[in-house]
């Protein structure tokens, strides 16, 4: 039979399912599959705490969203136009994101009396009429693919296993995708066991052939690519980007990377990562708690590497006395922090930016750290390579404040030349300092403010240094008031003094009177929200911090040269309160904090009610 | 490594220039001064030898040291010093602690730096007392100890320093004594040709909060019948004239004290420290009463076990070898890797 081919410029796609139906995986292969084709991409994946919740429950929903479009694209999409639902719950638990009019594909064989029960369904919404005004596909998922591999070498529980690439076939047919690489895909991950590598082929195939042949899908899409800068790309996850931006530190630094890593959820990956690396040298230590990982980094950091420590905000705050240390020693330290909702273990697997006071504040003295934020997944790799520069540079911890909605979401990469990337070579002191031949550790250079880095092993230089205030020069310990008085100002200036990018304001009409500033992960809904905006003729300006400290020298005057400024935050108005103490403006807060990304649609309804008024 | 060279260092090499600010008469100067004097026998040039300590009076050691040194925070000098350890194996990394910073707050690391066999000499200067905090009482001290803290004595049990560090498996677990210079550096000697986690308690004397603490060990008038010296390949006989000695009774699980002349010469516990089994070990350090009588001092244990440092290193160095690119070949590779496309 024919179908009948329509172009369409974005879709959002949901594979929801159980936990255990392997939708994250679906998902993944699907935007690899886009991302060949070539068009923009922003994903957003969403699973629970618990790694098998209990079956066909709706706290055991895993989802996996995808944004594709044939123009360049901010966020992973407010609201789906398709939903595949592999079960009741998975229906249940999204069907209020989507707009009416949206595809919903489930799969009609787990919509069994049970199923539906465990999730308070009376009667199958499948027979009633509460899908009116979407697009239903019901498909047989299970048994089709069960049936369709009924001549290969797989158990009945193999086979149903493979009903993701059943659906993935669908899917892929429907939205014409190049599946080349889903294939193999499959013969890698299953290179030990060829049977399941031929059922997963079979199995995908058949959802292919489904799509092409059944009545129930009468329309075929096609997005074309979009218009990307020229170059190699790759899709990447923010967690990954960070990984690869911490072993490109040590290559540029020529430096020995060390990650002292407690596992945490979402940073765990991180030191997965980074575990695989070693023939870079990177050595990687799965420490007994996350004091000991931030401990065992600095120690390497006094021996000369680039002392890495990955945690999320319950780890940061264990850590705080061991990063007042590093203040006092004043060596490199990056500490990463992917922010996840808390407080205490709140909900592991969501996403916040409420640690931004911790990584500004939290430590006891005046102990100012430099701080960054990636704005989205590939940003992660630039600004993990930013923070090894500040901290290798100007001998100071740096926290870098990724969050769940980056870390776990992906996006087209275009891959650096590795040449272009900043040189982040350091000298030791090889020699005394002093006019009489012996060593200040505490003599700074006059540009940096650093102190020099002193490794163990390097004759003549043998000094000792601890939490002890230190006298200035020196090092000894010292209790002189008016010493600790201008220790601790040299500290808080030397961080001051780091030289940051300015900001930059986005107001391609230059006519704008209301300024968004985000930072972090927002950039991306808040950017697409100002774009859509401006397509309406509504003029606003978007400037995003990723060095929240210091800041930006700029920051100030352009704060100052716009009537209103609206802070977005997923905390309770955290950078809001720094940029009124700061800098006295009269900054309005829009916050939310519900473990989930802004959508654009929010954000454009909030920001065109406040330009009602400026 | 090139041929080692006679570096003729002297315990003055060792002393820097900073006063030494412990209290007068306490134990601490004995051994930081066993120390300096012990140290040029490794033949390391000074610049090579790192200590590393965590907060208490104990913990000022590295400042009075002429090596580099890092004076850190309560009870982490083992992670940071397995930190800095692992990344630089050329280095000799000495952990300096007490009784409240490694067993109290810093429990958790001294175990797994054992139970991992990170390349450390860890001296455990045990006083039995909080001393910096002026006088509370220590996860050592006696049960029933009356402190500022604890004016009605403590309630809690406190921690055989050995029997832990044996619990945890630690490779070599030794004992000594501050005022017994001669034994202290004999044990110092041993635990500095260990590789892997030397842990070694040394009984040390506050004289302010905890005076007196192990003078039964120390008097000329008790020391003979309180102390066991065990060495390696010996019979276990302690006392005047070798009057008692250490058995394995049968049926038992322990090892008790008899006296000499009520058993069989073969009887005898034969000391030898390289015993895989740490149970062996372990029964010795709960010999000891609460009055301090039979407490073994010496080497424990001493077993060969890989070190931590040199499994990380012997990987990573494995997987250089196989690299054939420059870093940044190597790393332009990595980018590029997995699904990639390209957009002319």
């Amino acid at each position: 039979m024919t179908k009948q081919i329509r172009q369409l410029d974005r879709v959002v796609i949901r594979f929801a399912g159980d936990s255990g139906d392997g939708m994250q995986l679906t998902g993944d292969r699907f935007t690899s599959e886009t991302a060949q084709l070539g068009n923009d991409i922003s994903t957003l994946p969403n699973f629970p705490a618990e790694i098998r919740a209990p079956a066909g429950t709706l706290p055991g929903v895993s989802s996996f969203q995808v944004h594709f479009a044939d123009y360049d694209i901010l966020t992973p999409g407010d609201a789906p136009n398709v939903l595949v639902a592999m079960n009741p719950a998975a229906l249940k638990a999204n069907l209020a994101d989507l707009p009416r009019g949206a595809d919903i594909i489930v799969n009609t064989d787990e919509f069994t009396k049970r199923n539906l029960a465990k999730v308070g369904y009376q009667a199958s919404p499948l027979d009633d009429d509460s899908l009116d005004g979407y697009v239903v596909h019901p498909v047989a998922l299970t048994s089709m693919t069960v049936g369709a591999l009924a001549d290969q070498q797989v158990s009945k529980k193999d086979a149903e296993r493979a009903k993701n690439m059943f659906a993935l076939g669908l899917l892929s047919w429907m939205y014409s995708r190049p599946y080349e690489s889903t294939l193999r895909f499959l013969e890698r991950k299953f290179a030990k066991r060829p049977e399941l590598v031929a059922a997963n082929v079979a199995a995908f195939r058949a959802g292919w052939n489904f799509g092409e042949t059944t009545d129930s899908f009468s329309v075929r899409y096609e997005v074309k690519p979009a218009k990307m800068v020229p170059g190699t790309y790759r899709n990447i996850t923010g967690n990954a980007a960070l990984s690869l931006g911490l072993v490109a530190a040590g290559v540029r630094s020529g430096l020995p990377v060390f990650l002292g890593a407690y596992p945490i959820t979402p940073a765990s990956d991180i030191l997965h990562e980074l575990s695989k690396h070693k023939r870079f040298g990177i050595v990687t230590m799965q420490a007994e708690d996350e004091i000991a990982a931030v401990g065992a980094a600095l120690g390497a950091s006094y021996g000369g590497a680039l002392g890495v420590t990955t945690t999320s905000g319950p780890g940061v705050a264990l850590k705080s006395e061991t990063i007042s240390l590093a203040v006092a020693l004043e060596l490199p330290l990056v500490i990463v922090d992917v922010q996840r909702a808390g407080p205490s273990t709140g909900m592991p697997t969501k996403t916040e930016q409420a640690d931004l006071n911790m990584a500004l504040y939290g430590r006891h003295g005046e102990a100012p750290v430099a701080v960054i934020a990636p704005k989205s997944p590939s940003d992660c790799f630039h600004a993990a390579i930013e923070a090894a520069r500040i901290a290798l540079t100007y001998r100071t911890p740096v926290l870098l404040l990724s969050d769940n909605y980056v870390a776990n979401g992906s996006e087209p990469w275009l891959l650096p030349d590795v040449e272009s990337l900043p040189d982040l070579r350091v000298e030791f002191a090889t020699a005394p300092n002093g006019d009489d031949g012996t060593f200040l550790p505490y003599l700074r250079d006059p540009q940096t403010l650093a102190r020099p880095w002193a490794i163990p092993g390097t004759p003549g230089l043998e000094h000792r240094i601890g939490g002890l205030e230190k006298a200035d020069k020196t090092g000894d310990i010292s209790y002189d008031p008016a010493n600790h008085d201008f220790m601790v100002r040299t500290r808080a200036a030397r961080i001051e003094a780091i030289p940051v990018p300015d900001v930059e304001v986005e107001d391609p009409d230059g006519n704008a009177r209301l300024l968004v500033l985000g930072w972090g992960s927002t950039y991306g809904p808040i950017g697409a929200a100002c774009r859509r905006l401006r397509q309406r003729g509504l003029p606003v300006a978007q400037a995003h911090l990723r060095h929240l400290a210091p800041m930006p020298a700029n920051l100030g005057e352009v704060l100052r040269s716009y009537d209103r400024v609206v802070i977005p935050e997923m905390n309770l108005g955290q950078l809001a309160q720094v940029i009124r103490g700061k800098y006295l403006v009269d900054a309005i807060g829009y916050n939310q904090v519900r473990g989930l990304p802004f959508t654009a649609t929010e954000l454009e309804t909030m920001l065109e009610e406040v330009l009602k008024n400026v | 490594m090139s041929e080692p060279v006679a570096l003729k260092l002297t315990a003055k090499d060792f002393k820097s220039d900073q006063e030494v600010r412990w209290c007068p008469g306490c134990g601490d100067y004995a051994i930081l001064a066993a120390v300096q004097q012990f140290m040029p026998e490794l033949n390391i040039p000074r610049e090579r030898i790192v200590f590393v300590s965590g907060i208490g009076c104990s913990s000022r050691f590295p400042y009075y040291m002429n090596t580099y040194g890092l004076h850190s925070i309560h009870g982490r000098a083992p992670a940071i010093a397995t930190g800095l350890s692992v990344s630089r194996p050329d280095l000799s990394v000495w952990v300096v602690t007490g009784d409240g910073d490694a067993l109290s707050i810093g429990g958790n690391h001294l175990i797994h730096a054992l139970r991992r066999n990170v390349n450390l000499k860890i001296l455990l200067f045990n006083n039995r007392i909080y001393g910096l905090t002026k006088g509370q009482y220590s996860p050592t001290s006696e049960v029933g100890k009356i402190t500022k803290s604890t004016p009605a004595g403590s309630a809690d049990a406190p921690f055989n320093p050995l029997s832990l560090a044996l619990g945890a498996e630690a490779s070599f677990v030794g004992r000594t004594i501050d005022s017994d210079r001669k034994h202290l550096q004999s044990v110092l000697r041993a635990a500095a040709e260990h590789q892997g986690s030397a842990f070694v308690e040394i009984y040390q004397n506050c004289n302010i909060f905890n005076d007196g603490a192990f003078d039964q060990l120390k008097e000329p008038a008790t020391r003979d019948d309180f102390l066991i010296r065990l060495e390696h390949g010996q019979p276990i006989t302690f006392g005047a004239e070798g009057r008692f000695c250490v058995v394995h009774p049968p049926g038992g699980f322990g090892l008790e004290v008899r006296e000499t002349a009520s058993v069989r010469p073969e009887e005898i516990v034969v000391h030898d420290a390289t015993v895989a089994d740490p149970a062996y070990a372990f029964a010795l350090s709960r010999l000891p009463g609460l009055d301090l009588s039979n407490t073994p001092i010496g080497v424990f244990r001493s077993v060969d076990r890989p070190s931590y440092d040199s499994v990380v290193q012997a990987q990573v160095e494995e997987a250089k070898a196989k690299v054939t690119e420059t870093p940044e070949q190597q790393l332009a590779g990595l980018l590029g890797s997995g699904d990639t496309w390209t957009i002319l």
